[in-house]
């Protein structure tokens, strides 16, 4: 308790002298610590991708997946802290299904997201701890074409191109903006993630990982899937290769 | 409604009891959608029973510049769910900064209208236009029941203009064309119907906004009914004079 903090760390409700909020500043480095999470917008799509890490051989396939669906339309995807992410998760279920019960019409992409991010402001400042979780909110419609929102444990709540959280989001930023995204279809997005997830992936460090994406785009018709497992594994395929390919030009 | 028992009906001067009737717009509204929006007339007869307590009513309230609400049943209680409502969509455009739909807004209503179905008596038409579905039309009968429209009739007077509603209704209809049906619908049902009457109004809602129109009995526009004349000689005992 000497160096960092010095006591303006203790509360949420705090600002440091320089203005900071130190416990806000920690909840973000929760998520800046686990998988990189990628999430790209082309011209008829969005797709978000993972990099999940595998904590034990003994859980199940696909466990503690992190794609979900607040509703047909729209896909969440939660990068940090997982139970944290999950209550997340929970909250945005929540507040879609009780739009859909009012307005009997499905929450927008937009609103949930800006609602999750009002919930994630109030629950840190007056009721407990920052969430140490980000969430993504994609969705797809032929009007507005694709949406793409990241809430951050600050509340902050920003509409994206593309972006990137987690441990390399750096790296995988670097490579974001090397693609033509408006280019870029369905298809394309998720070998192009798939290929940027590992890529940047530290071979020594990131060994039990597994690829998860969601997709939500003109080829779903606009309703947020979980990418199958035939679609995903053809991906990491072309990616190895293309990967493979771009060593043997060096 | 009138729930009162019988017996209760007779007014006891000394206790200060004065049965009371409701005051209701017994009504016609018409509505229709055309190719730019949406056309909505009705008539403004406000009743207490046999007694028309007022005879140009405003039944078309304004909720937004491109949105009205058609109101029948108590008119206490669809006055009061109007200013409500209202007041629920003018925050929700605050909060959200973009106007609502018109099928929110519906929902909005049908919310009020199935919440408390069982102490109101109150059935709306809510009409009007969006960037999103362009004109549209949301009838909500009494209990909270909603359904889009393209043409429809409610209220007292509704039940003797449907069949002509539905011989006049056809897709992409011009303003005027719309106009026309919707004036001479009011005009027939005010003819036939005694808890209808006093003057037409008519509100066309756009892209450009509201604008609303009055038809007086006394004056040129107000829809012509010429119904067949009954035979003079009949019965054939009593001499009559043709008018």
């Amino acid at each position: 308790m000497s160096s960092i903090g010095t006591g303006y760390d203790l509360a949420a409700s705090t600002f440091s002298p320089d203005g900071r909020i130190f416990q806000i500043e920690y909840a973000q480095k929760a998520v800046d610590n686990g998988g990189t999470m990628v999430a790209l917008r082309g011209k008829n799509g969005v797709v978000i991708a993972v990099d999940k890490v595998i904590t034990s051989k003994l859980y199940i396939d696909d466990a503690n997946p992190r794609m979900f669906n607040c509703n047909d339309n729209v896909g969440m995807a939660i990068a940090g802290v997982y139970p944290d992410g999950f209550a997340l998760k929970d909250y945005a279920c929540g507040e879609a299904i009780k739009w859909l019960k009012e307005y009997r019409e499905p929450m927008s992409v937009q609103k949930l997201a800006t609602s999750v991010a009002e919930y994630i402001h109030i629950f840190t400042l007056g009721i407990s701890r920052p969430f140490g979780a980000s969430a993504f909110f994609s969705a797809w419609d032929k009007k507005k074409g694709g949406r793409l929102f990241l809430v951050e444990p600050s509340g902050l709540n920003y509409e994206y191109k593309a972006w990137a959280v987690g441990k390399h989001r750096q790296a995988a930023k670097a490579e974001i903006e090397k693609l033509k995204l408006d280019q870029l279809d369905v298809q394309d997005l998720v070998r192009e993630a798939a290929r940027i997830i590992i890529a940047i992936r530290d071979e020594n460090k990131d060994k039990d990982v597994q690829i998860e994406m969601g997709w939500v785009g003109e080829n779903t018709n606009g309703k947020h899937e979980v990418v199958p497992d035939d679609v995903l594994s053809a991906a990491e395929d072309w990616a190895n290769a293309k990967l493979e390919e771009d060593d043997m030009e060096e | 409604m009138d729930t009162m028992r019988d017996d209760q009906k007779e007014a006891i001067p000394a206790l200060g009891f004065y049965p009371h009737v409701d005051i209701s717009t017994g009504t016609t509204l018409i509505a229709m959608e055309y190719n730019g929006g949406v056309v909505v007339g009705t008539d403004s007869r406000t009743s207490a029973g046999s007694f028309i307590t007022s005879r140009a009513t405003n039944k078309i309230t304004p909720i937004t510049d491109t949105m009205v609400v058609c109101r029948s049943g108590s008119a206490a209680d669809t006055q009061c769910i109007a200013d409500i409502a209202k007041y629920h969509i003018e925050v929700y455009t605050m909060l959200e900064n973009e106007p609502l739909t018109i099928y929110r807004a519906s929902q909005i209503f049908r919310q009020f209208l199935y919440n408390y179905r069982d102490s109101l008596s109150a059935s709306v038409l809510v009409a009007g236009w969006d960037a999103k579905e362009g004109g549209q039309l949301y009838a909500l009968p009494i209990g909270g029941f909603v359904t889009r429209q393209r043409s429809t009739a409610s209220g007292s007077g509704s039940t003797f203009v449907q069949g002509f509603l539905d011989s006049q209704w056809r897709p992409n209809l011009t303003l005027n064309e719309c106009k026309a049906i919707v004036k001479q619908a009011v005009g027939l049902a005010v003819f036939r119907d005694g808890s209808s009457g006093g003057v037409v109004r008519l509100a066309t809602i756009d892209a450009n906004g509201t604008s609303m129109e009055l038809y007086r009995p006394d004056k040129p526009g107000f829809p012509v009914v010429k119904p067949p004349s009954a035979h003079l000689s009949f019965p054939p005992h009593v001499e009559q004079t043709p008018v």
